[in-house]
């Protein structure tokens, strides 16, 4: 056990000695106690089980609201007896030690908890706590009274953390099923919405109406057979889509070239037949997630592949709408051509383009953290320039421009109300970004951001003029973030300045990191999920209920990426290399590949031979 | 190999150069006719010079000068003492602690929970100097807790990564803290309790007129440097704050505690933010979990004017961008006819903080990095 | 006739330290020039100078009898100067091949619409540079090819990582070469190779070559002709010979007699 404590607690460099075992056990239990405590203390005066308690997952038995309580505890159970995995070195066998840590680590967070909750009974703190409400206390209590809640929070923790806990010590496969069929049952619980909607479009109405309850949530019933299914169906396929994935990656040239065709083809047959099946709102959602998608895409490329953080990428996004608002809207105030949306893209390319120069070429030499705050700060001016009364006569200030027609294709015009063809739209050109961040991945200038990512001075000692190099990421990534805006606008009708707040560049970093910096398949990840699920800055996502709590959770998550995964969740092969080189080499000698040992061998047998005299030598 | 070359004509000035100096000559040539124009103005309001571009100026009496002059000065000394922590976690980690700001806004939210209580049991009217102390150093500690928290939960385990990385990460951490606020506290604008009179009335000090809390402002702010001055260039911890901020690696050598220090650094830092936001809530008597967010970028840009990871610069740099960001928009923009002028607030401070890297990117006084973190 | 590149009067201070101090020097076409020196010489901020990464406080460099003053590192690379670091810098989670590849940068002229519409000249040219990468690196035998091409340059052993970094500094495909210390760490029979290659970039490549080196034994194998700098000036020059019996040169490494201090 001694390993596993040491294992989440940061080696301090103060302690040169081992301290006793049992002495470390339980300040880490106390600690990771602490932790859940204050987690659960915390989210409950933020508000989430009040908040949440509509959105039910489970008919009757679990809500949102709980869910965003009791994950605490199972997953500080899970971390608080956790080892350290060391290639070639034994692991401490998991057993008895483990569960008692988890289950003590419960036990103080529920011991927490009831503190808490007699204190909400007792003191009156909602002055300056908002949340400190007779609602909190009757939702922590169940409605049946201080003493229940007590001990109902005590016993529930404790079990939860010991569930955590377990997970290490029941076997591999079980622990498998388990996980899926856990999964599997709040994927599908979360994803009412949109399961819902698909099944109707399917005419399977019937089916979707007896799994979920009316008021929402799986109801108890098909939540144990949905959970048996996942886990018979994961079991049975166990292994299946890692060695498909394995063949595939070993096809070579025109079977893998044919392989990928079809794939190809499913993905965009799925995605092009799929909105036909879906409502309204579920359309409304996909076209979100393409609008942001197609912003990650763009910023992506300025810093995934050219490692250039531009905190101010919102600003081409703002160029791209009131580009287009002000050339398509008869009531732009100042100059209102009218024209086309085919032809306002070609301005808004050139415009976009321009202002990426601009805003480009003094920030584009700076230090990096420099330039991620200066760019900032030109995100903000140029918001602010918008909404000032000196540009109201052009740009119409905080009221902005409004009645923007929608996209006249000749025989449909995509618009705002009919989210489809926006889909549409926003396919096309998510489709065109992402055939653009493929192509220059794998070019002389994709190579040249790739080296200047790494170290600039020798990228520009190796002949790579890095200020024109960058300066293209920014425009084509501008370029990108133009188009998202010009579709946005065509979208909503109209144009604000405040739909352009520093929060949506910060969102899309968001994004991009937790998807996978410098990778296009995890940035379509990333805006799934992210803005499917939670939203964007101003848009719903399935999980609607979140809205006043998802910039918390943006920020939660991408402090929790930085430290835990920073590669994303799918990750490129070459940011994982990057962030753990260590293990990646570890990995390449124990392999031990057959070439390698031979000149390895044959290099020591010469240093041997000669070790001594090559120091004199060169030290001449 | 015979590679062909084809001859450049050497020397050539790049594109870029060239458009930066373009932009170089527009925003001095901006400032230079603006300027002129208001000294126009000042001779005489009728002058066709000054009636150019904005024919309904009317100039500025030399009062409301002076009094634009310190609100600029107090607010400056604000975004100093928060520059002091950014200006110092940059010299000593090499990052710019994004989430700065919000440790500033802890201190003020702090404050006014504590004022807002002592307001209602009576002792602020009763007491005000008692409750100022008292919440003072409550804010002091409050931000302490939070910056030093912070850099033990986020940025310690990130201290050997790229540089971006900590950066990204105090992101999200501001981020975070600014929302938890929110939801804890709600999202209202929340407002101080009202200062005692004799506090708060104008004050006749060398021909100039002043509100009594913008001296009170200036005075603590000038008593907190001075106070952080003694601590590093006087003290046993400002020696090793200087030394880590030198090499961390030679420092540890020298047997000085590396972690102890930054979090020291960490925690002198946040105290000044602390106090910071209790000068922020007596001045503007409001408050809101966004108010750590524009004060906090500002400072950044306080911190690169007086060149960053030197102390004094930091002070200096805020107090410039303070009056600044207040005299610029009357001074500069009024009179070349730009309406709204006040509006423009904020893009004066970010075109000051590009404008400093335009021309001086080490600062007006200098940068004091250590070499590593230089590149 | 004119010299490849020649330096007049090169003085450089960091801040009040001289660290070149009326530097005079000369290269002609197809010559090996080594610099030795004690450390703290002025050597490497002499090769900084050359490629553009420090200014110049006074002097002139010409190449091929034009100032190459005040250009941008990647203008000098351009004009056909390519370098090596003392401490390997390689774009580590790059590939090897990839390594190579960005080299070619300022020989290649595709951009953003030649990988959008993948027109012929834009292929023609990638397969250029990897035929190109590939035969660069086919220069040291096997250790750089095959499976190694897809691996990161971090993997590497150090002899490699310093290979490839002169495999680099050939894709850029110069006429002078600046070898900053490129046996520092090896063995002597890695040191024995080198030593050989570098010589057969002259034979068989045509590069012109100044080099860093501290290890007499390479200095002695393959230069024409030695320049040794001391406190930032050249106290002497010429062959290996007539260098290694030069009193200055004996007194600048191990310092002065006894008998002569007192």
């Amino acid at each position: 056990m001694s390993a596993t404590m040491t294992s989440s607690s940061a080696p301090s460099s103060r302690s040169g000695y081992r301290a006793p075992v049992a002495d470390q056990d339980w300040r880490n239990v106390g600690k990771w106690g602490g932790l859940c405590t204050l987690a659960l203390v915390l989210v409950s005066l933020i508000g989430m089980p009040v908040g949440l308690d509509r959105r039910i997952l489970i008919h009757p038995v679990l809500s949102l609201g709980y869910l965003s309580l009791l994950w605490i505890p199972l997953v500080l159970g899970f971390v608080v007896s956790r080892h350290v995995e060391l290639e070639g070195v034994e692991s401490p066998e998991p057993g008895g030690r483990d569960l008692l840590a988890g289950a003590l680590t419960g036990l103080l967070g529920g011991f927490g908890m009831a503190v808490f909750i007699v204190a909400l009974d007792t003191f009156n703190l909602r002055d300056p706590l908002v949340n400190w409400s007779p609602q909190l206390l009757e939702l922590l209590n169940y409605g049946r009274g201080l003493g229940f809640g007590v001990v109902a929070w005590i016993a529930a923790c404790s079990v939860l953390g010991l569930l955590g806990s377990s997970i290490h010590v029941i076997p591999a496969g079980v622990r498998r099923v388990v996980s899926y069929g856990a999964f599997g049952l709040l994927g599908i619980a979360v994803l009412e919405g949109a399961i819902a909607d698909l099944s109707e479009g399917f005419g399977l109405q019937s089916l979707t109406d007896s799994i979920y309850a009316n008021r929402g949530g799986v109801t108890v019933v098909w939540s144990i057979v949905l959970v048996v299914i996942i886990g018979v169906v994961s079991m049975l396929t166990r292994g299946r889509f890692k060695a498909a994935k394995a063949n595939y990656g070993e096809l070579q040239g025109p079977e893998r070239k044919r392989a990928s065709m079809i794939l190809f083809l499913l993905v965009a047959l799925l995605t092009i037949i799929l909105p036909l099946f879906l409502g309204t709102i579920m359309n409304e959602l996909l076209a979100n997630v393409g609008l942001f998608l197609l912003l990650a895409l763009g910023l992506n490329i300025v810093v995934g592949l050219a490692g250039i953080l531009d905190l101010g990428y919102v600003a081409f996004f703002a160029v791209g709408g009131y580009t287009t608002a002000v050339l398509t809207s008869p009531d732009s105030p100042f100059f209102a051509p009218e024209m086309h949306f085919a032809i306002t893209l070609v301005i808004v390319v050139v415009f976009a383009g321009l202002v990426g120069l601009i805003i480009g070429a003094p920030v584009i030499r700076m230090r990096g953290d420099y330039l991620a705050i200066v760019t900032l700060g030109f995100g903000e001016i140029i918001r602010l320039l918008f909404m000032s009364d000196w540009l109201k006569p052009y740009f119409g200030g905080a009221q902005g421009i409004t009645n923007v027609p929608g996209v006249d294709l000749g025989f449909v015009t995509i618009k705002g109300t009919d989210p489809r063809s926006v889909f549409y739209l926003v396919l096309v050109f998510c489709a065109l970004a992402i055939y653009i961040s493929w192509r220059l991945q794998a070019s002389r200038l994709g190579r040249a951001w790739m080296a200047i990512r790494e170290d600039e001075k020798v990228a520009e000692a190796m002949g790579i003029n890095t200020v024109n190099a960058k300066l293209l990421a920014f425009v084509v990534g501008a370029v990108l973030a133009s188009f998202s805006g010009a579709i946005l606008v065509a979208k909503v009708g109209s144009v604000f300045p405040n739909s352009f707040m520093i929060l949506v560049s910060i969102i899309i970093l968001v994004v991009v990191i937790v998807g996978g910096m410098g990778n296009i398949a995890g940035v379509l990840v990333g805006s799934f999920v992210l803005i499917g699920v939670l939203g964007g800055p101003r848009q719903p996502g399935l999980l609607h209920e979140f809205q006043s709590f998802k910039l918390l959770i943006y920020g939660a998550l991408l402090v929790f990426m930085m430290l835990q995964r920073p590669e994303g969740l799918v990750p490129s092969a070459r940011r994982s290399q990057e962030l753990h080189q260590e293990e990646f080499l570890q990995d390449v000698w124990l392999k031990g590949e057959e070439h390698e040992g031979e000149e390895h061998e044959e290099e020591l047998h010469a240093a041997e031979a000669s070790g001594a005299e090559g120091h004199e030598g060169s030290g001449a | 190999m015979t590679a062909t070359i084809e001859r450049k004509s050497a020397r050539q000035v790049s594109k870029v150069d060239r458009f930066l100096t373009l932009i170089r000559i527009f925003l001095v040539s901006l400032i230079v006719i603006g300027v002129l124009a208001f000294i126009a103005q000042q001779v005489a309001p009728d002058n066709p010079f000054a009636r150019w571009r904005n024919p309904d100026a009317v100039g500025l009496t030399g009062d409301q000068f002076k009094g634009l002059l310190m609100s600029g000065l107090s607010q400056g000394a604000m975004y100093g003492l928060i520059a002091l922590g950014y200006s110092m976690v940059y010299g000593v980690l090499g990052f710019i602690n994004f989430a700065h700001g919000e440790v500033f806004m802890a201190g003020a939210m702090t404050g006014f929970i504590a004022s807002d209580k002592f307001s209602a049991n009576g002792l602020w009217e009763s007491n005000f100097l008692l409750s100022l102390v008292i919440i003072i150093v409550l804010a002091i500690m409050v931000s302490t807790l939070t910056a030093v928290l912070m850099e033990r939960v986020a940025y310690r385990p990130l201290r050997e990564s790229p540089r971006l990385i900590p950066l990204i990460t105090s992101i999200g951490v501001s981020f975070f803290i600014q929302n938890a606020v929110m939801g804890v506290f709600g999202p209202s604008t929340k407002s101080y309790p009202q200062l005692p009179q004799w506090l708060s009335k104008q004050r006749s000090i060398l021909t100039f007129e002043i509100a009594g809390t913008k001296l009170l402002v200036l005075l603590v702010a000038a008593m907190s440097m001075a106070g952080l001055w003694y601590l590093v260039e006087r003290t046993r911890t400002g020696k090793a704050m200087r030394a880590v901020a030198e090499d961390k690696e030679i420092a540890a050598l020298m047997g000085i505690n590396v972690n102890r220090t930054i979090v020291t650094t960490f925690a002198v830092g946040g105290a000044m933010a602390g106090i910071a936001g209790i000068l922020w809530g007596l001045l503007f008597r409001s408050v809101t979990h966004m108010t750590g967010f524009l004060p906090g970028i500002k400072a950044f840009t306080a911190a690169v004017v007086g060149g960053i990871g030197n102390l004094p610069g930091a002070m200096i740099g805020g107090i410039s961008l303070g009056s600044a960001e207040s005299i610029a928009p009357l001074v500069i923009l009024e009179p070349l006819g730009v309406p709204g002028v006040s509006q423009l607030k904020d893009a004066v401070a970010f075109t000051v903080l590009v404008l400093v890297l335009l021309f001086k990117p080490s600062g007006l006084f200098g940068e004091q990095l250590s070499a590593e973190d230089r590149a | 006739m004119s010299h490849l590149m020649e330096i007049r009067d090169l003085k450089i201070t960091f801040g009040g330290l001289d660290a070149l101090s009326g530097l005079n020097f000369h290269v002609d076409e197809g010559e090996i020039v080594s610099v030795i020196g004690p450390n703290g010489a002025g050597k490497t901020t002499f090769f900084n100078a050359i490629t553009g990464l420090v200014d110049p406080t006074e002097g002139d460099i010409l190449f091929d009898g034009e100032s190459i003053l005040g250009l941008d590192p990647h203008q000098v690379t351009g004009l056909g100067i390519a370098r090596t670091f003392q401490n390997v810098r390689l774009f580590p989670n790059m590939t090897v091949l990839e390594n190579i590849m960005v080299a070619q940068h300022c020989r290649t002229s595709q951009l953003v619409l030649g990988a959008l519409l993948q027109t012929s000249a834009f292929k023609k040219e990638e397969r250029e540079i990897e035929e190109r990468a590939k035969e660069v690196l086919a220069f040291f035998g096997s250790r750089l090819v095959g499976y190694r091409y897809d691996q990161p340059a971090f993997v590497l052993s150090y002899a490699n990582r310093r290979r490839l970094e002169v495999a680099r500094a050939m894709a850029t495909q110069p006429r002078l070469m600046l070898l900053d210390e490129p046996v520092a760490g090896m063995n002597p029979m890695e040191t024995a190779e080198l030593t050989a290659l570098i010589g057969r970039l002259r034979s068989e490549w045509g590069f012109t070559i100044v080099m860093i080196e501290h290890d007499m034994r390479v200095v002695r194998d393959v230069s024409d002709r030695v320049v040794v700098l001391d406190h930032g000036v050249p106290i002497a020059q010429g062959s290996y010979d007539e260098v290694s019996t030069n009193p200055d040169v004996v007194e600048a490494y191990l310092g002065r007699p006894a008998e002569d201090q007192a």
